[in-house]
């Protein structure tokens, strides 16, 4: 019962923390029909900002002015050279995020070196929040989870219950018509790039100190948040949502599982052996196994359920 | 409008098909391309330019295969080195069954064996990625190339875990040659190449290789008239990954071992798309550029600089954003500008904007390698190496100076190129004048 209370407000909050980062790219592929490679390169981004401005100024300012530096960056980015690439299509504008995601992991390095860099939590971060069965949860893990809840439902409202909102859901599904009504569209995507590379900052900031800041933690989650999107179903926020829940606690809990198939199987009775066929196969642990489960519920996905758990467009 | 072909079709029809027995084009260029890699070696012979070439061998059949993806069919392949490097195991594998005497397979023949492998995994991944196009596509790729390279890591019995597998390609002989020394390795991977060349550039005249430009230009309209274009990239995609495990073999043959962490990363397909698009996608020969680019970039430039990537990312982004068809449509973009005889006025202004464009590359260059050096090695002392002068870190006159030279130079060359802008524009309408009077007076 205690593992299985840790482990599920552990994969909660990682789950929220990746919910978090595909959000952003969820909306701008909603919007903008562009798959922004990059966008776990401005998680990384954001955590090293944090860690920067909160050498000079403490944790709390960093908290808000990271991720609005991100956020610059990100417009500034689709300013000038996203819209420029955008009349040759989807996979150019594609190719260019990965350009921009080499480019960000090289600048990282040269400003702040290959190493980890010692971004740590602020003193009131630090320590439990409570004690489950003798067990503490972090106070850090509990933070990630108030903020992924509050920004979930801020942008939430700021889509469904302001002009600027309505605008952006207008500007998705009939961008000529929005044009018509004197609108400036081209404005509109670049805010909603730099909106979601600047939530994706935010992502890294708190993420930063949770768990480690180096230069391949944009490589560590970047495959994963597009398998999220995929799961979740392309361009669907709600699906992101319970996708990215859902590969963060399976996640979570199978990292601390050592079964295997052979221990399984044995105790059912079934004698397994180095002979027995398969025997590489069977005698994984779930906990080996866990770096791919992600990308093993991609493929199912993908065979069972081609649109997503939540999709509705079928390309 | 009126000078469809639709006003005088016999006559464009006929030039359309004619048959050519005797295209003299194509007979010079592809002999000069078999003589190319049959001279190389005698005129380079260094041992470092030996690897190079063997290298280049070998990913000219790699990128070739990975643009029958990206530029023949418009898929975007984040997980092509799940091919190459899966044929590279089976090759070894395959290699020493053979040197046990469990597998009657000469030398020779182990890149087919590869090829066959790698046409194998992508029959079987292939099913899952194809089922999609465009962004969704890249996704997929993507995930299932981590899938790959991460399991490869689960099984160390049959790719040997951290440290690899490794064989010996010395086990027979074949007529006189026994594959010891390199150069007679450079040989198989060069008749290899060619053919390789060959077949892919056949591909593309193909029903299927046409369908499949169909494809990636019009899907929809390619479904109207009753083609499945999810089996046209199934196809494709087997056929790419039969040519990617051929060059996995070559590969496992010339280093005699291969490495998952290495072979099958996400890192390893990064390259192949980045110097595939860089040698240019939207043409047959680009990515053979592309893959000589490879080798200089990853041999030689990296020796040069820490900095290479930054530098590769640098010149990736801007040619994505002004070239998108790579280097290879710029070179034909100057032929076409040569063969209407523009090209005296142009002469002068790329002659600006090497001077410029170099003056601005050497300051920013000075400043990326002092911070550089800062970062990595200061324990080394204030002193960089620079193009055989030194750089000191430690002097203001040295970050002044390059500062200034890249702004200056910067400054410079964005006024030459705008001027370049103007004559360029203005010899392409020129030539499209001149092409649409021909076209009237025909």
């Amino acid at each position: 019962m205690e593992f299985f209370l840790i482990s599920l407000l552990n994969g909660i909050s990682y789950g929220l923390l990746l919910f978090m980062l595909s959000s952003g790219l969820t909306l701008i592929f909603s919007m903008m029909g562009v798959l922004n490679f990059a966008h776990a390169s401005f998680y990384m981004l954001g955590a090293y900002f944090a860690y920067a401005v909160s050498n000079v100024v403490g944790f709390w300012p960093a908290l808000i002015v990271a991720p609005l530096l991100v956020g610059l960056l990100g417009a500034a980015f689709e300013r000038y050279s996203l819209r420029r690439v955008h009349k040759f299509g989807h996979v150019p504008e594609l190719l260019v995020t990965f350009g921009l995601s080499y480019l960000i992991l090289e600048l990282v390095q040269l400003v702040w070196g290959r190493s980890t860099v010692p971004y740590g939590l602020p003193e009131q971060l630090q320590g439990p929040l409570f004690t489950i069965y003798g067990t503490q949860f972090p106070r850090s893990r509990s933070f990630i989870m108030l903020v992924a809840v509050l920004m979930l439902i801020s942008v939430w409202l700021l889509l469904t219950r302001t002009r600027v909102g309505l605008v952006i859901q207008a500007a998705l599904k009939h961008p000529e018509m929005v044009e018509a009504l004197g609108h400036n569209v081209p404005r509109v995507f670049m805010l909603v790039f730099g909106g979601g590379a600047a939530l994706a900052g935010l992502a890294g900031v708190i993420g930063g100190n949770t768990y480690v800041t180096e230069p391949a933690m944009a490589a560590s989650v970047g495959s994963i948040i597009f398998v999220v999107v995929v799961v979740g179903g392309m361009g669907s926020l709600g699906g992101a949502f319970l996708a990215s829940l859902l590969i963060g606690v399976i996640q979570t809990f199978a990292v601390a599982m050592d079964q295997s198939a052979a221990t399984g199987l044995q105790a059912l009775g079934i004698t397994v052996t180095e002979q027995t066929f398969g025997y590489e196969l069977l005698k994984l642990t779930i906990s080996q196994v866990a770096p791919i489960l992600p990308y093993l519920f991609l493929v199912l996905i993908l065979i069972f359920r081609p649109r997503g758990l939540l999709g509705t467009r079928e390309d | 409008m009126s000078t469809t072909p639709s006003m005088t079709p016999a006559a464009t029809s006929a030039e359309l098909y004619r048959f050519k027995p005797m295209n003299v084009g194509r007979i010079v260029v592809w002999s000069l391309f078999a003589i190319a890699l049959l001279v190389a070696p005698l005129v380079f012979t260094s041992s470092l330019a030996m690897t190079m070439l063997s290298q280049i061998g070998y990913l000219i059949i790699i990128c070739l295969s990975y643009n029958i993806l990206l530029g023949q069919g418009g898929m975007l392949s984040f997980g092509h080195a799940v091919y190459t490097g899966l044929g590279s195991f089976i090759a070894v594998h395959a290699m020493n069954m053979a040197s046990d005497g469990r597998l009657p397979v000469p030398l020779v023949l182990i890149p087919v064996v590869a090829g066959l492998a790698g046409a194998f995994f992508a029959v079987l991944f292939g099913y899952v990625t194809t089922k999609k196009s465009g962004t969704t596509f890249a996704m997929i790729t993507l995930g299932l190339g981590e899938l790959v390279a991460a399991m490869a890591l689960m099984f160390p019995g049959f790719f040997g875990g951290e440290g690899g597998v490794t064989t010996n390609r010395v086990y027979g002989k074949f007529l006189w040659w026994d594959f010891g020394p390199q150069i007679q390795v450079y040989y198989l991977i060069a008749v290899y190449c060619f053919v390789c060349t060959a077949l892919m550039f056949a591909f593309t005249g193909t029903p299927l290789g046409r369908i499949l430009n169909a494809v990636r230009d019009n899907p929809e309209r390619v479904e109207f008239i009753g083609y499945n274009t999810q089996r046209v990239r199934y196809f494709a995609f087997i056929i790419a990954g039969f040519f990617a495990g051929i060059g996995g073999g070559l590969a496992a043959i010339n280093f005699e071992i291969v490495n998952a962490a290495d072979s099958l990363s996400t890192i390893r397909s990064g390259g192949y798309l980045l110097f595939t698009f860089l040698g240019g996608a939207t043409l047959f020969f680009g990515p053979i550029i592309g893959a000589a680019l490879l080798v200089f970039a990853s041999i030689l430039l990296s020796e040069l600089s820490k900095a290479w990537l930054l530098y590769l990312g640098l010149v990736f982004l801007f040619m994505v954003m002004f070239a998108p068809g790579g280097i290879a449509s710029l070179i034909m973009m100057n032929v076409r500008v040569a063969a209407f005889g523009k090209f005296k006025r142009l002469w002068g202004l790329y002659g600006g904007l090497l001077v410029t464009g170099a003056l601005m590359v050497v300051g920013l260059a000075a400043i990326v390698e002092m911070i550089y050096h800062i970062q990595l090695n200061a324990a080394l002392g204030p002193k960089v190496h620079f193009f055989g002068g030194e750089l000191d870190t430690s002097s203001t006159a040295t970050w002044v100076g390059a500062v200034a030279l890249a702004v200056v130079g910067g400054a410079l060359m964005e006024m030459v190129r705008r001027r370049f802008v103007r004559v360029w524009g203005r010899a392409q309408e020129e030539i499209e004048a001149e092409i649409k009077r021909k076209e009237m007076t025909a």
